[in-house]
């Protein structure tokens, strides 16, 4: 089934046709639109009409998470703000978060491109959608929502958390499909399994959709074993709309990123060169139908590669394969992107901390600071330490937008190494 | 001298953390008078009264645990029921609050001594004198 | 500014005609539609034929809370379940929630009424709405969600809490308009005083606040504090969510929007009508509710109609600030609990005796509910880590039941107040 089956089996010629034209388009609002874009074609002495073929590409600028933030809150709008119809956010490194802009047409387009994932997994107008990302500034939610009601299935915005209502939702509304992160959806198979619910039995679950953090293949199996369902893996991020960048088809061999809205490349992160398809590098990716912020050549920092072939599904669209880590330390907890350095700069900034910290992340998304106590600060007093305890947990909620477990430690327990410091010590085994 | 000083060592919740202290109290021959421990989620803290306070402080840091020194209110009471009912009713018929008590018991078991944290010390001392308490004399 | 001049200014007449229609279509909706209304009817001897008049409306059973949990999960639904495209739930509930099913249409009159609402409040699609309100299953962030984007306004959908961050949202994008609880804006007005955020960062123009009851006091600190005039907005999950009522800026009532939902004014004892300006409860009835027709509601909410010709140019009917609630139940942080809920969630934890009290407070403006309960005199004989323990369990055992955060003190057995009859329950230190 395909929700516009036109442009999803395109002819590749006729694609890159397209591509190209909306290259040349975007570049061009850029140009005259942007500031930041404008200086940018400058510095390297391009004009928008320079760019004649889609390998042109490689001689534009690129766009970091730093232009974003250094442009913040307005600076990357292309159209006047009152276009502008939604704003979310992402975390960012140095307090201000990365703004991302929707106008009507933008959140239309989005919503078109969820379509096409959900009807590529099989859904159809009986299903259920139980929408258990965390709505708000975050893309991740939202975005799923307007798709699924694009389609016109029911929607159960149910946010996360909350195990048990989520397991009464699903018992009582008879919920088809689930939007949730993967260590979450591990969380759920446990309580399900240690409540005796019996999902083949006692639900109505068919699929699930799982994305916001990578997973390996054996993760999904074990899902889909203890739920009796299928897993289709999502990719996206706010930068680029959230959910819907790229969606894995019924064959579930690699995603299929919609062309038609965004350019890849794929390129090694060493030398800014792209490498042969099929092999590893970091994505980048250009906006080609954005209207409020269009983006050109951003350096998501995800590695992963290019399956070459074509799908059996038919869509020509090519497809990548789940993301294999990342360029940088950043890592993600229960959807939300965190650097280590965002935990440095607010445990710095309290008294009684002392300089070494680690960051230790076990099953199910828990999260574990680990922080060395100033001797120094030590009184004997046990309410003060425990003032202490809540300060941190209050200060890294309100800066990372996720509750970490905070654990004080004696000065000098926690290893010094030499040169760069492993801060994050991963053991969910994802 | 009213006010006695107790040593206070910063504990995460694991073994062997007594071990390690009453070791290097015993290696200095340094007596314990009293011990407490609190302890909540995460962590605890371990509190001594003892014969040589400011060596068993030095030798403590020196064997590189997190250590603080603070004054306590030491009052003397018979090792007999009803004492700290006593004094607790001193306490509150003068407003002060007892952040945290224990007892001392001297070896004699003629003599015991509940150690008290208050906040502010020097009032409660005052407050505590002209209700006719007797303290532990350091 | 009006959103929708023909709806919100029509004449009495010409509405009470409309009303008349949609009143008879719904009733028979419902009749044909829903067997727990057919069934209703049926008991009492009612027939949709005998809606002649809007007076009739009086012939009608009421519904309640009670009627929409028993008919959990699809009861109340009129359309077949693939017709329903949003479900959302009341929030903090112990036993069954109250389910609020909503099609194409529905979601479609929703925005209507929400556009109509921030557009009273002084909304335009130049306007940045910094919507502050819950998202989710709560309906509050989703309806004015939908409102905003009606309009075509900026909206950032910032959901509630995190107080550094709508801080910092709210000067860097210069949101001139803020959706969220009167309590919950204080706060962030007396947060950016201690930060020091001038008035002169914040481009707020005026604020849609609602989902508690809040008082003209309030309304003062809240406008000066942030130089914005705040407005009440009224609505509940049952009808549909926020925007059945919102005030226009004469601060003389709220605006019922009565094309969409029937108020009427009931005596809390007989359950009579009341004549028009006598405070009594508030019963609305859905006129257009696809998916979920409401008859005669029980809001339990207590206030009072006026029907006059507002300086602002609607012919609305006004209904007054809410003043109470005509049962016991309490509204903390926009969620609706009643004290038994409390109390079932607590006796099914071992070792607590059950004498509980509820303790209400607002410090610095936020809602917060503390409960102290009696425990056992061994968990008292134990280590403080034991207790501690207890505790958190209590606390995530209540927060799981009712979906709110709760502080939890352990007092030793026999210490709580003993009353004879009917005991307090709830201490409800807030000024309302």
């Amino acid at each position: 089934m395909f929700w516009q089956e036109e442009i999803e089996v395109i002819s590749r010629e006729e694609l890159q046709r397209i591509q190209l034209y909306s290259l040349q388009e975007t570049i061009r609002r850029l140009y005259y639109n942007v500031p930041f874009y404008n200086q940018k074609f400058r510095d390297v002495n391009l004009k928008p009409d320079d760019i004649k073929s889609l390998e042109d590409i490689q001689r534009l600028p690129f766009t970091t998470r730093d232009d974003l933030r250094e442009n913040y809150p307005y600076g990357l709008l292309a159209v006047p703000r009152e276009k502008i119809v939604r704003l979310h956010t992402s975390s960012g490194t140095t307090g201000k978060p990365k703004a991302i802009f929707f106008t009507k047409k933008d959140i239309d387009q989005s919503a078109e491109l969820i379509a096409r994932c959900l009807i590529m997994t099989g859904v159809k107008s009986d299903d259920i959608l139980q929408n258990m990302m965390t709505y708000g500034l975050f893309t991740g939610a939202l975005v799923m929502h307007y798709g699924a009601e694009k389609v016109g299935i029911l929607v159960i915005p149910a946010g996360p958390g909350n195990t048990e209502r989520q397991i009464a939702l699903m018992q009582d509304f008879g919920s088809t499909c689930l939007h949730l992160t993967p260590s979450y959806a591990l969380y759920l198979a446990e309580v399900m399994d240690s409540k005796g619910i019996v999902p083949q039995r006692d639900l109505s679950l068919r699929r699930a959709y799982l994305g916001a953090e990578p997973y390996s293949e054996e993760t999904r199996i074990k899902l889909e074993n203890m739920l009796g369902i299928d897993i289709y893996n999502s990719y996206g991020l706010s930068e680029m709309n959230g959910p819907g960048v790229a969606f894995e088809c019924k064959y579930k061999d690699g995603m299929h990123i919609w062309e038609d809205n965004f350019l890849i490349e794929v390129l090694d992160p060493d030398t800014d060169e792209p490498v042969p398809e099929g092999q590893e590098g970091e994505i980048v990716l250009t906006t080609l139908k954005r209207e409020g912020m269009p983006l050109l050549r951003y350096r998501t920092k995800d590695i992963a590669k290019i399956i070459p072939d074509t799908c059996r599904c038919g869509r020509t669209h090519k497809r990548i394969s789940r993301i294999f880590g990342r360029v940088d330390d950043m890592f993600i907890v229960r959807g939300v992107n965190i650097f280590p350095q965002q935990i440095e700069r607010v445990l710095m900034g309290i008294k009684g901390v002392a300089q070494n910290y680690q960051i230790h992340l076990e099953a199910y998304d828990k999260m574990t600071v680990k922080v060395e106590i100033e001797q120094d600060f030590f009184d004997g007093n046990i309410e003060k330490l425990l003032a202490l305890k809540s300060r941190i947990t209050e200060k890294l909620k309100s800066e990372i937008l996720v509750t970490p477990q905070v654990e004080l430690l004696e000065p000098g327990t926690l290893p010094i190494s030499e040169g760069k410091a492993q801060r994050v010590i991963d053991n969910r085994n994802l | 001298m009213a006010k006695i000083r107790e040593i206070a060592v910063f504990a995460e919740n694991k073994p062997g953390k007594i071990e390690k202290i009453t070791g290097v109290l015993a290696r200095e021959g340094i007596n314990i008078l009293a011990i407490t421990i609190a302890s909540t989620n995460g962590f605890g803290i371990i509190k001594l009264i003892v014969d040589k306070t400011e060596l068993a402080y030095q030798k403590l840091k020196e064997s590189g645990l997190t250590v603080s020194l603070n004054e306590v209110l030491a009052i003397a009471m018979k090792d007999r029921p009803g004492q700290i009912h006593d004094i607790a009713l001193v306490f509150s018929k003068n407003g002060i609050n007892m952040e945290n008590a224990y007892v001392l018991v001297e070896e004699t078991r003629k003599q015991a001594y509940l150690i008290v944290q208050v906040k502010d010390i020097e009032r409660a001392k005052k407050l505590l004198e002209k209700e006719n308490l007797k303290f532990y004399d350091e | 500014m009006i959103w929708n001049k023909e709806a919100e200014c029509m004449p009495f007449k010409e509405r009470e005609k409309l009303q008349l229609e949609r009143l008879q279509s719904i009733v028979k909706k419902v009749y044909d539609n829903v067997p727990y209304y057919r069934k209703r009817f049926d008991e009492i001897g009612v027939k949709p034929e005998d809606i002649k008049s809007l007076k009739d409306i009086a012939k009608l059973p009421f519904t309640t809370k009670t009627d929409l949990r028993e008919g959990y999960p699809f009861g109340m639904f009129a359309v077949p379940l693939n017709e329903i495209v949003e479900i959302h739930t009341s929030s903090g509930t112990t036993g069954k929630p109250v389910v609020a099913g909503y099609t194409k249409k529905d979601i479609e009159v929703w925005s209507e009424v929400m556009a109509r609402a921030l557009t009273m409040v002084g909304a335009t699609k130049d306007d940045i709405i910094q919507n502050g309100y819950g998202y989710g299953l709560f309906t509050g962030g989703i309806g004015v969600h939908y409102g905003a984007q009606k309009i075509g306004a900026t909206v950032i959908p910032i959901s509630a809490g995190n107080t550094k961050r709508q801080l910092e949202v709210m000067v860097d994008f210069g949101s001139t308009i803020l959706t969220c609880t009167p309590s919950y804006a204080l706060h962030l007005a007396e947060v950016a005083e201690e930060a020091g955020i001038t008035k002169k960062d914040i481009k707020l123009k005026a604020g849609c606040f609602g989902a508690e009851v809040w008082t003209e006091k309030m309304r003062d600190a809240i406008e000066s504090k942030f130089n914005l005039t705040a407005l009440n907005i009224y609505g509940l999950t049952e009808l549909i969510g926020p925007g059945v009522a919102q005030e226009c800026p004469e601060k003389s009532g709220l605006h019922i929007f009565e094309d969409h939902f029937y108020p009427e004014i009931v005596s809390t004892d007989t359950l009579e009508p009341l004549p028009e300006g006598e405070k009594g409860e508030l019963v609305l009835t859905s006129l257009t509710r696809d998916g979920m027709p409401m008859i005669r509601f029980r809001t339990r909410d207590i206030t009072s109609l006026r029907r006059e010709i507002c300086k602002c140019g609607r012919t609305l009917i006004k209904m007054d600030r809410v003043t109470g609630r005509s049962d016991d139940m309490l509204k903390i942080r926009g969620v609706l609990i009643f004290p038994s809920q409390i109390e079932r969630a607590l006796l099914e934890i071992k070792g607590i005796e059950p004498h509980y009290q509820i303790i209400v407070t607002r410090p610095h403006h936020l809602d917060e509910l503390e409960i102290q309960v009696e425990a056992s005199k061994d968990i008292f004989s134990d280590e403080i880590k034991h207790i501690e323990a207890m505790k958190k369990k209590i606390e995530s055992h209540i927060e799981k039941s009712i979906g709110l955060r709760v502080k939890v003190t352990l007092v030793e057995p026999k210490t709580l107040p003993r009353s004879e009859g009917k005991a307090k329950r709830v201490i409800d230190k807030r000024e309302l």
